[in-house]
């Protein structure tokens, strides 16, 4: 017997409210969540934007209550780079992966152009570690290891007047990637009345740059209030310090001058309580979520338009992530072994030129070498000829010379003879003259 | 938020061989409990889904279960004289959604029922509906999850927890009861329940559970909670714990009786009156808690990160074998679709 598939599902879509006769006991979820979250620990990373020396490892370990190792950089560092580092804090039952990431050399350089750069690309790369292990077949999202910043402290020099170009230039790279909140560091050198109209001229200039710092949310009525009320604040103005000062009867962090003591928890004097108060206690889980579901997912939509990828309308095939995909491997496959084939094609040619130039050259030297020989031939064979001419004028010249002597000697022979006949008739009676 | 100053906590030894990760001692209080409030006030805020199915014979008291699970008319059943006629010739799946708040905490629930489960005659591959639907819903979300533009939180209608219901004959599980839990534990979560155990007594229901357990254990199926799945060994202890008394005896019951002074829910019979919340009568109460107040989130989470994600290996795993054969790969494509 056949079987089909029937889901009945309610005339009207709209979902009915029910009302409970009882205790059912669901309103135990919340804790049950919190549970499960605890056990696995909670992710947060911090990036901290600013000059060398402005107070960032300061404020941080201020923050956090303790001390986190680290050496203060020099000056005289040709880029910027960041470095990471991460911790394991506990309190009560809370873990905490706390990273903070330094911009170490930001502010420098005497050529500032690029020292965004390095900071946009580090987001984009924990971002993209994130893309990676969510695009995988096999993956394990509920125990990654989250490195994505959630949010970005923006250290702003005390000058008094205004922001500085490079800080905005920078903060107007990093808005759309990351919650930038801005802080006014060692804020105990401004005055108050200055410190107000300070405040407000960074605001507005944010504002008239377009630059989007996070906003504290509004909309649940727990926070809402808290929150309203320190937004006014921003950029909060901050003074770090780990040093502890006897101030009336306790100690407590401050800042000694020999004009008087600045106490990091007192709120007429910074506005480190609030920042403490907006960062940790009111809405770390809010940064979070933002990053998750604001920033990263902007740029997993601009990473997979990129791509080539498009949504489909909803009647189409499904996995066309997985179909485009497919298609452009195969189209760069293809295309890899066409351009493998140019250059093999390519590849033989000119060897076959290469050969044919050698083969000429060859040819060259052969008929060179022939000619030589045929050359040194000839040269042989009129040194042979005029060795046997000479040989014979040689031979002749013997024979002459042989001929001349015995005609020498006859003659001579007869010479004598001729003078012995004279002698004799000189010696003979009727020649004798005496 | 300002708290008493804290105890330092002792340091934190490093929980990996990463020595970049240093355990810190915090030199007073910091606030990053609070962490645990603004999660619990959010989670309050968006609120909760949960999608239950119930699954059985007709007449095991599937949606009286319901009803008395939530302490409210969820599933309407059908009544009056006409109702032997509806039984329905194939399987078919039934979805509701209510929305319920208790103390603040608003919960999305949608109970699935699925009447002509083993009714006919000829039960062969009747559970292939109930897996096709569980499947749908998990492609459903898959697709949501692979789209460019996202929602900010995508619904869910995965199937969280299904509740096989076991009809009380006291000596084994049936063949039909086997099958169908053998191929649904791979991908859901079951809870196998006895159903209308007021028929049996106490020990009869002791024996039945074990040879229900020795049966299950034989077959190699793994009912929820899942052994593979315990995090630590509190964890295990605690499911340990409900193991041994799986598979629940229940009964359920809507209308509320008098007894000693006091107003319970129960089944008033000639011989007494069954109470469903007291423990010692039936084991409504364990499977409320565990459904509910103990293992809820557990639930959902399971079906996320290990079902969900198991049927999205296979399914990437199968697109990416077909796509890469040029010849059938449309072909194979049409073909996957159909299977759904």
């Amino acid at each position: 017997m056949a079987v089909a598939v029937a889901v009945g599902r309610p005339a009207n879509d709209e979902l009915r409210n029910l009302s409970l006769s009882g205790h059912v006991g669901f309103d135990s979820l919340p804790d049950q969540l919190v549970n499960k979250s605890t056990s696995q620990g909670f992710c947060f990373n911090i990036l901290c934007v600013g000059e060398t020396g402005i107070g960032k490892s300061t404020l941080m370990d201020t923050l956090f209550n303790t001390k986190f190792e680290s050496d203060p950089a020099t000056h005289n560092e040709p880029g910027v780079r960041l470095k990471a580092r991460s911790y394991e804090l506990q309190e009560s039952n809370v873990r905490l992966k706390l990273t903070i990431v330094d911009t170490v050399g930001f502010g420098d350089q005497i050529n500032k152009d690029d020292s965004y750069k390095p900071i946009v690309e580090y987001i984009d790369t924990q971002f993209e570690a994130y893309l990676q292990e969510e695009l995988k077949i096999k993956r394990s999202l509920f125990n990654y290891h989250d490195t994505r910043i959630h949010a970005c402290l923006y250290f702003i020099a005390p000058t008094g007047h205004s922001l500085k170009s490079l800080d905005l230039v920078t903060m107007k790279k990093l808005d759309s990637k990351v919650n930038i909140i801005p802080i006014i560091a060692k804020a105990d050198t401004i005055a108050k009345n200055e410190l107000h109209k300070f405040k407000s001229k960074i605001m507005s200039e944010l504002v008239s740059n377009g630059v989007q710092i996070y906003q504290f949310p509004t909309d649940e009525e727990t926070v809402a209030e808290i929150n309203a009320t320190m937004s006014v604040h921003l950029p909060f103005a901050v003074v770090g310090s780990t040093e502890e000062v006897k101030i009336g009867n306790k100690m407590s962090k401050a800042r000694q001058y020999p004009w008087g003591v600045v106490q990091v928890e007192n709120e007429n004097h910074c506005d480190f309580v609030k920042l403490r108060e907006m960062l940790i206690r009111v809405n770390m889980e809010d940064l979070r979520e933002q990053t998750h579901t604001r920033h990263y997912e902007l740029y997993r939509r601009c990473k997979l338009e990129e791509m080539g990828f498009k949504d489909t309308d909803p009647d189409s095939k499904p996995f066309s992530l997985q179909e485009t995909y497919e298609a452009k491997r195969n189209e760069f496959l293809g295309e890899l072994q066409k351009k493998e084939e140019e250059m093999r094609q390519m590849f033989v040619m000119r060897v076959k030129e290469k050969e044919a130039e050698l083969k000429e050259a060859e040819k060259d030297l052969h008929e060179k070498f022939d000619h030589l020989k045929r050359t040194h031939q000839e040269e042989k064979k009129k040194v042979e000829d005029k060795k046997k001419e000479l040989e014979e004028e040689l031979s002749n010249f013997q024979k002459k010379k042989a001929a001349a002597q015995l005609l020498q000697s006859q003659a001579q022979q007869a010479g004598s003879q001729q003078t012995k006949k004279d002698k004799d008739k000189k010696n003979s009676p009727w020649l004798c003259t005496e | 938020m300002e708290g008493q100053p804290v105890q330092p906590a002792p340091e934190e030894t490093p929980r990996d061989a990463n020595p970049a990760n240093v355990g810190l001692e915090l030199f007073g209080y910091v606030g990053i409990e609070a962490v645990l409030d603004q999660m619990r006030i959010k989670t309050m805020k968006t609120g909760f889904e949960f999608n239950l199915m119930v699954v059985g014979q007709s007449g095991l008291g599937k949606s009286t279960m319901v009803n008395t699970l939530f302490k409210s008319k969820v599933s309407r059943k059908p009544t009056g004289p006409s109702y032997e006629e509806r039984i329905p010739k194939t399987v078919q799946l039934q979805s509701v959604t209510h929305v319920i708040e208790e103390k603040g905490v608003k919960m999305k629930l949608t109970v699935t029922d699925t009447p002509g489960f083993g009714d006919q005659i000829n039960n062969e591959n009747c559970w292939d509906p109930i897996i096709k639907y569980i499947n749908e819903q998990y492609e459903k979300y898959l697709r949501e999850e692979i789209l460019i533009s996202r929602k900010r939180k995508i619904p869910d209608t995965r199937v969280h927890s299904c509740v096989y219901f076991v009809p009380p004959t006291g000596h084994w599980l049936r063949p039909l009861d086997l099958e169908f839990m053998r191929r649904l534990s791979k991908i859901v979560n079951v809870v196998p329940v006895i159903a209308k155990a007021d028929t049996l007594t106490l020990e009869e229901r002791a024996e039945f559970k074990k040879r229900i357990q020795k049966d299950l254990k034989a077959h190699g199926i793994s009912v929820y909670p899942q052994e593979d799945f315990d995090d630590n060994s509190d964890d295990r202890i605690l499911n340990n714990k409900i193991r041994d008394k799986i598979p629940f005896a229940v009964v359920g019951a809507d209308k509320e009786h008098q007894v000693n002074g006091k107003r319970v829910l129960g089944r008033k019979t000639k011989w007494g009156i069954i109470e469903v919340e007291n423990p010692a009568h039936c084991e409504f109460p364990l499977l409320r808690d565990l459904l509910i107040r103990s293992h809820l989130q557990d639930l959902k989470d399971i079906t996320h990160n290990v079902h969900y994600e198991s049927y999205r290996v296979q399914r990437l795993n199968e697109s990416n074998r077909l796509a890469l054969s040029p010849i059938n790969g449309l072909l194979g494509k049409d073909e996957v679709e159909s299977d759904l």
